[in-house]
């Protein structure tokens, strides 16, 4: 098939990871030309303020070096600016008279830097801030000038400031607004900045009208001028006064520009099909985007269409900042001005060391609508999250303000300032990345986004409580950004529906088989993936009890098997003890099993319960009819331990039979599948001994009855559980618990535990259908009722709970006799 | 000339699904059956950190190992990027629904490399 012509005007980030994404999905679909404006391969633009400061090299941001170009067959053409596109013939022309046809044009011209109208704006010295040639006059001006003048105190004017005061200049920083970063800071936050800068070295001009560039006689700036008259001497003066998307090119070719190129959610231009455009220079709904990771998935979209796979649609994203000055953190995302109808948290602590501490959180109508942090933003991604997902905080606004990492993140020793790590410093505790293998990883594999991170490192992407962390090292070694996109997440790859859109399909038009509702919604793969269909099949089962049949190929190994797999294959069992009591005759029965299958170790768990660790799959069948024990459902998404203290049976400060109450409630419940593992503890009195304060459901015995306590977890973020209710009866107890774990299984995603379901929804969601709707809660622990009733135990009941055995027999080659040859 | 070795039949493993092939020596070879009916066979040593695959969730023509999610493929052993890495793949023969694996592979591939421990054994080991 003969090639078709692809011609892309720019050659920056934005376009550059388009032409990646395209040839990652249709590498040989078209001829590539590119035309880039400067003499240089494709670099990271974001870094170039580490460089003016000294802290990078031009050949370290180099991302795309030529090498690259002639590895993928693209003809390129550096140094040449295009003047013109024929698009009735489809050819473009450069200023030198290159010309190249195509089929296919992709405008990525990026945006120009807004130079102030002033009288001496073209003087030798004064200069914009956009590209190698900017920063190289500015180290060159520094090795020789003393003063320079910084129009505009935004993110990219203080950036450049820092950077020539520390190749050392004499630096003011001018700026029309009264405080720094107005855009993106209050008037506290951007006071604070101004100090910590002032104490660096820089100096200001604050609520400036600059009216004038004044001369020499060679031509050259010697100092700027106020309305007001005032002189301030400037060699070199760098507008950064901001940027406007570069539409020059595109507005003389006739396409329909407003604030930038304007396109579809397929970057396609609205004028003619056969242009498209991504990056700075494009006007998608109205906004055009600065930062990177907006516009890579602009590219990504645009790259599946270019491929002609039609698939994908970019639906904008929310945005927001960190400034790149090494020592400083600050970050702000959404209405952190607030105003009319918004309400304030305020942390301000202006002397704590490093410059003072400043966080302020917007919320309107229970919703975090802003947030503005200045010296600790390791919680930025968390508050972030908050605001894409535009969920009710009402519950947790007592505690929002101390962060996520106030609930007892671990695996991180405590580390808040990514900065402040020593390489070795561990980041990611679950995956075990340090700070340098992650720093190495962005730098040599050009990565920008989280995700990205996520993917090559497996830093973050287990309990994700290093998030922050590694946010912030994508910020400074990347110049990554935290923006994102979807509020609305897809299950996986194989679909574009969210989970909370599966389960109401389910239950809407009623499914009950994976194959049917992967026509039935449309699924992109022929049968799913490891992480859907598990999911799927829960879904199913808990939406349809007793009709939608149980797929074991779905269920993860542990859940297929009934044990839980060890790093060697080996398996470990755990048999029920109800509420944690035992007898000497089910040790017995264990101790013997242990000899017999010669299992290497015995471990009592922390649920009250016996685990014997390293059982050959073979020997599973056996050993769980020889202890003769009920399964523990310790491998499954299921009802785990009732974790118990002796109670007012033995103990002197009992105040009610615990024991007994754990009994009833584990004998009602086991068997319980869930959308991940569910624990419960039952305490005799207050001084709570079976620790009921960190379990999905937790009960206290009181004197006068039972305290209910849900939500809690014991994991990655320790979560004290919600007080729920009081209940005067083991009968409510059992009710409520049941109608709240009835609840969970019908509305809870896959592997989300009730700490994160209760904290979607929110506490006072689940009191309105527990405690308030009376018949609503015994109906929904009649529907626990009826889903456990004759649920088969599956190291017993092997056909009922559809085990296949077969998997327990290995296979072994028939012997050589039998052998045939061919 | 290729000796083949009769395993199984192929309705003796599960659709989306994998047997265990024990050897002599090494690892043993899985076989997996997809939801098309191919048969494919691996090392049962997923390049990672030695997990058994065939204990994984079959899916298209991958598998995800069950110890840390890598997802392999069935045709070639590859680790889906961005991992890297690669497991043997043994060549299998189907007749009459009759499943078989070459001789010489059985008695040599992959048999080099350890398998994974794990409980007591690692203190003796250390």
């Amino acid at each position: 098939m003969k090639k078709m012509k692809l011609v892309m005007i720019g050659n920056g980030m934005a376009g550059v990871r388009t032409l990646e994404e395209l040839l990652k999905i249709a590498p040989d679909m078209y001829d590539i030309t590119v035309f880039g404006a400067e003499p240089h391969p494709n670099y990271n633009r974001i870094l170039l303020s580490p460089v003016l400061a000294g802290e990078q090299t031009i050949d370290e941001i180099i991302l795309n070096p030529l090498s690259w170009y002639e590895e993928h067959g693209i003809t390129l053409h550096l140094g040449k600016t295009v003047v013109d596109v024929d698009r009735a013939r489809r050819v473009v022309t450069a200023a030198d008279g290159t010309v190249a046809e195509y089929e296919r044009l992709l405008i990525t011209t990026g945006s120009n830097p807004f130079i102030l109208p002033v009288p001496g704006k073209d003087l030798i010295g004064v200069i914009a801030y956009r590209d190698i040639a900017d920063t190289n006059t500015m180290i060159e001006t520094a090795k020789t000038h003393k003063h320079a003048v910084v129009i505009g105190g935004g993110l990219l004017g203080l950036e450049a400031a820092n950077g020539l005061m520390l190749r050392g200049m004499s630096v003011t920083v001018v700026h029309i607004s009264s405080w720094l970063m107005e855009r993106q800071l209050d008037t506290v936050a951007g006071k604070l900045l101004e100090k910590s800068l002032a104490d660096r070295g820089l100096k200001f001009e604050l609520g400036a009208h600059t009216a004038a560039l004044l001369g020499n006689d060679e031509g050259r700036v010697r100092a700027v001028q106020f309305k007001d008259g005032r002189e301030i001497p400037a060699d070199l003066v760098v507008m950064a006064a901001g940027i406007r998307p570069n539409t020059t090119l595109a507005e003389k070719i006739g396409l329909h520009c407003q604030r930038g190129i304007v396109v579809t959610d397929t970057m396609q231009t609205v004028t003619d099909a056969r242009i498209y455009s991504v990056g700075e220079c494009a006007a998608h709904r109205g906004i055009a985007y600065g930062l990177v990771a907006p516009l890579f998935e602009q590219g990504k979209v645009c790259a599946t269409h270019l491929a002609h796979f039609g698939i994908g649609r970019y639906t904008g994203s929310q945005t927001s900042t960190k400034l790149k000055v090494t020592g400083i953190d600050l970050f702000s995302a959404g209405d952190f001005m607030g105003g009319e109808g918004c309400e304030e948290i305020l942390l301000s602590d202006p002397t704590a060391p490093g410059g003072g501490i400043y966080k302020k959180l917007v919320i309107k109508d229970d919703k975090l609508v802003g947030a503005c942090l200045y010296g600790d933003t390791v919680d930025g991604s968390w508050y972030f999250k908050l605001l894409r997902e535009g969920r009710s905080v009402a519950d947790i606004r007592d505690r929002l303000m101390f962060g996520e990492s106030n609930i007892g993140d671990t695996g991180h020793e405590g580390h808040n300032k990514a900065a402040a790590m020593a390489d070795s410093d561990e980041v990611c505790g679950c995956n075990g990345v340090n700070k340098g293998a992650i720093c190495k990883a962005i730098k040599d594999k050009g990565l920008f986004t989280l995700e990205e991170v996520r993917k090559h490192t497996k830093a973050s992407a287990s309990c994700g409580s290093c998030t922050g962390l590694v946010e912030q090292l994508i910020m400074f070694t990347a110049g990554g950004d935290y923006s994102a996109t979807p509020k609305k997440k897809a299950m996986c790859g194989c679909t574009d529906h969210s989970h909370q859109e599966v389960r109401d399909a389910i239950f809407k038009d009623h499914l009950t088989s994976i194959p049917q509702l992967m026509q039935h919604l449309g699924w992109k793969t022929p049968n799913g993936c490891a992480s859907c269909r598990p999911a799927l099949n829960y879904y199913l089962i808990s939406s349809w009890p007793k009709e939608a049949k149980d797929d074991p190929q779905s269920r993860f190994i542990n859940e297929r098997s009934h044990a839980n797999i060890q790093k060697d294959g080996t398996y470990s069992v755990i048999p029920r003890m109800w509420g944690g009591e035992t007898t000497a005759d089910e040790l017995r029965r264990i101790a013997d099993a242990v000899d017999k299958y010669k299992i290497p170790t015995v471990k009592v768990t922390g649920g009250q319960r016996i685990d014997l660790l390293g059982v050959k799959k073979e020997d599973l069948v056996n050993v769980w009819k020889d202890i003769g024990m009920p399964s523990g459902h310790a491998y499954a998404k299921a009802l785990r331990t009732v974790k118990t203290c002796v109670g007012s049976e033995w103990c002197r400060m009992g105040t009610q039979d615990s024991t007994q109450m754990g009994k009833d409630l584990e004998r009602a419940m086991w068997r319980m599948y869930a959308p991940h593992k569910v624990k419960f503890a039952v305490s005799g009195c207050p001084r709570n001994c079976a620790e009921a304060g960190i379990k999905d459901v937790g009960i206290i015995g009181v004197d006068s009855g039972w305290e209910m306590y849900v939500a809690g977890n014991g994991g990655i973020k320790t979560e004290v559980a919600h007080f729920f209710t009081k209940l005067k009866t083991a009968e409510e107890v059992l009710e409520y618990t049941g109608a709240f774990m009835q609840l969970y299984r019908k509305e809870g995603w896959y592997l989300e535990r009730t700490v994160h379901y209760v904290s979607r929804v929110g506490l006072d969601y689940v009191k309105k259908k527990i405690l308030d709707d009376h018949e609503g809660r015994k109906a929904l622990w009649a529907e626990l009722q009826f889903a456990l009733d004759g649920e088969p135990d599956p190291w017993f009941d092997f056909d009922k709970a559809r085990v296949d055995t077969r998997q327990f027999q290995p296979l072994q080659p028939q012997l050589a006799s039998s052998a045939t040859s061919a | 000339m290729t000796t083949w070795t009769p395993i199984c039949r192929i309705d003796d493993i599960p659709v989306l699904g994998s047997r265990r092939v024990l050897r002599e020596k090494g690892a043993a070879v899985a076989l997996f059956r997809t939801e098309t009916n191919e048969v494919f066979a691996l090392l049962d040593r997923c390049p990672h950190k030695a997990g058994q695959l065939s204990q994984g969730i079959v899916f298209g023509s991958s598998v995800a190992c069950p110890l840390h999610n890598w997802t392999i493929g069935l045709h070639d052993g590859q680790a889906a990027a961005p991992d890297v890495g690669c497991t043997p793949r043994f060549a299998v023969r189907i007749e009459d629904g009759a499943v078989s694996l070459k001789a010489d592979e059985l008695a040599t591939l992959g048999t080099e490399l350890p398998l994974p421990m794990a409980g007591p054994c690692l203190r003796h080991a250390a």
